[in-house]
């Protein structure tokens, strides 16, 4: 045994080598391609925003230097400030949500009760339909009972906000739903014949056996619903567009219900002489979603260790 | 009342059974309204949402028929976009990320290493970050042909229908790339050099011996594509030369976010027309969708 392992370990390195050498040779092929779209389509973008961030432009020929002074105007911007602790409070809500609803509704179609293939098919179906036809779906639902009440959904920040809430878990609940699914079928059978034994109640057997095993699927779901949260651009400026605005005494305009990709997107816009602003907006939101994105793929990788 | 939902009796099954019948049926009222409210006339949307189509307010096929050309921009030429962008982008996607995957794995230089992390990297910036500058570069990149109606060498910009997979496949790389060098990372290189000892040279390996087996990937990443893609609004929106090509969301969103009369009924006709599509597509490939979803986020 000890005398093999080398010896084996040895010529795969140089039969390695070898393929590697080859296809090498082959890059133009292979790699060209991707690598030159990918530096059209993402890299040098990348890099440009964030220099433009730091400029005043109107187009990307006449953009001039002016240091941080879009950053300051940007975090000092009250609209901006009102997005992110909307947005905020919208990701948080809909994560908690989502990942409640997703995970009983798992649950219960894993339990062996008929029908749970159609059910699934169900529950995943609103996932494929896009952002912007799904927030006109909405609106027309949401107008069509409101109207009784002589309001709208453009009208009240709060019915907007659960507006909003209501359309994304109707579209994410299935998406999590398969995933937790996919887990909850992973989780050994023998684990929970042996809680039941030793006399633990569905409760127990629930939290003190299932989650814990289903804790992968978990993390990746409450990130994803996190970060697509955060990110909510189509649903929000079909659903009601930021409406309805408040007017501060100071002049500014406060969309109530404007999220932030939504406010990045405006700033850009609706008014061209604040394109270096919304540059810079959109280099703070990056940051924003990176960080999360890096938790998560740090906490998963954490967790494939340990399995 | 705990232990009777969790107890694998007989009754609560039938229970749930029950509950998310009633549940899947709510589920679906959303897509059935805009059915109902598509033989509507404009005026009874808003006032009677919910109620199905009377002798006053129903009319027929009316809607459907000015949705054809409504805005005056024909339906199915955006179909016909959508369908061209979805499909050659899906593509291309697939072939270009899937070889470049495993170029990464198996040369597994320092460019390489390089080009991997700036794809994971690339999955954590929101597309709001290089909206502008993409949509800028995409109009100054040309790429040269050779056209046969002129016989004359001539170039085109990537803000076209049959150019813009370039920006998806750019955009799009980060995910695919990833997902790909996964699967790549967990194939026995044996098989791979057991071909090239029989004289396959990397170009037949790759697509006689390696392709093959990256089949359930392939399906989970092109599903995943075709889902971003054909929903997608913005990016098209920003980099397409507008009033030339619309795609099904942009022609929503054209018609709906134009001030002026909008008329519901015509909306709600050409949403359920772009639904049709998807909803067929879902059904028939439900099985690949769904296992392509799940190995999809376990990864990403």
């Amino acid at each position: 045994m000890e005398q093999k392992k080398p010896k084996k370990r040895h010529s795969l390195a140089v039969n390695g080598n070898m393929l590697s050498g080859t296809i090498r040779k082959w890059f133009p092929l292979f790699l060209l391609p991707t690598v030159a779209a990918f530096a059209i389509g993402f890299v040098y973008p990348f890099i440009k925003g964030i220099y433009l961030s730091f400029c005043n432009f109107k187009t990307t020929s006449n953009a001039k230097f002016v240091g941080l002074e879009n950053y300051i105007k940007a975090l000092s911007d009250s609209s901006f400030m009102h997005s992110f602790w909307f947005t905020a409070l919208f990701a948080i809500v809909s994560l908690v949500l989502i990942n409640v609803i997703a995970f009983a509704v798992a649950y219960a179609l894993t339990r062996g009760i008929k029908g749970s293939n159609i059910f699934r098919t169900v529950f995943f179906m609103p996932n494929l339909i896009g952002g912007i036809v799904l927030g006109y779906i909405w609106s027309m639902i949401f107008d069509g009972i409101l109207s009784r009440y002589g309001t709208s959904i453009l009208l009240d920040s709060t019915l907007g906000f659960w507006g909003l809430i209501i359309l994304m878990c109707w579209q994410q609940i299935g998406y999590m739903m398969i995933i937790y699914i996919a887990g909850l079928q992973s989780v050994p059978e023998e684990l929970i014949e042996a809680a039941k034994i030793d006399g633990a109640n569905g409760w127990q057997t629930l939290f003190h056996v299932t989650i814990p095993c289903v804790m992968p699927s978990i993390t990746i779901c409450t990130f994803l619903s996190l970060t697509n949260g955060f990110k909510l651009f189509d649903q929000n400026m079909a659903l009601n567009g930021g409406q309805p605005f408040e007017f501060l005494a100071d002049g500014n305009v406060i969309k109530t219900t404007e999220m932030l990709a939504l406010n990045i997107y405006n700033t850009f816009y609706q008014n061209s002489n604040s394109r270096g602003v919304g540059q810079a907006k959109a280099v703070i939101f990056f940051l924003l979603v990176a960080a999360l994105g890096l938790i998560q793929l740090n906490a998963t990788r954490k967790k494939e260790v340990q399995q | 009342m705990n232990r009777s939902v969790f107890r694998n009796s007989k009754k609560s099954k039938t229970f749930l059974t029950i509950l998310f019948a009633v549940i899947s049926i709510i589920y679906i009222l959303p897509i059935v309204t805009v059915l109902i409210n598509s033989f509507k006339a404009n005026a009874y949307i808003n006032t009677e949402t919910f109620a199905l189509p009377t002798e006053e307010s129903y009319v027929g096929l009316d809607n459907y028929i000015k949705g054809m050309n409504y805005g005056n921009y024909p339906f199915f030429k955006a179909v016909g976009y959508s369908l061209v962008i979805t499909i050659f982008s899906t593509a291309l996607i697939l072939i270009c990320t899937s070889m470049a995957a495993w170029y990464i794995t198996r040369v597994n230089s320092r460019f390489c290493k390089l080009v991997y992390l700036m794809c994971v990297f690339s999955m954590v910036v929101p597309f709001q970050m290089v909206m502008f500058t993409l949509a800028k570069t995409a109009d100054s990149v040309h790429i040269p042909y050779y056209s046969f109606l002129s016989h004359s060498l001539e170039s085109v910009g990537l803000n076209t229908p049959w150019t813009i997979p370039i920006i998806y496949l750019g955009f799009g790389a980060g995910l695919a790339v990833f997902m790909f060098a996964g699967f790549v990372k967990s194939l026995p290189v044996e098989i791979e050099e057991a071909a090239a000892i029989d004289g396959c040279g990397p170009f037949r390996t790759f697509f006689m011996v390696v392709l093959p087996m990256l089949k359930p990937t392939l399906i989970s990443v092109g599903v995943l594509e075709i889902m971003w893609i054909w929903n997608d609004y913005l990016l098209p929106y920003l980099v397409l030369d507008r009033t030339k090509y619309m795609t099904i969301p942009i022609l929503i969103q054209y018609q709906k976010g134009s001030y002026g009369a909008v008329d519901l009924g015509v909306t709600m006709a050409l949403i359920l027309l772009s639904i049709v599509p998807i909803i067929i597509f879902y059904l028939t490939c439900q099985r690949h969708i769904i296992k392509g979803v799940a190995a999809g986020a376990v990864k990403g």
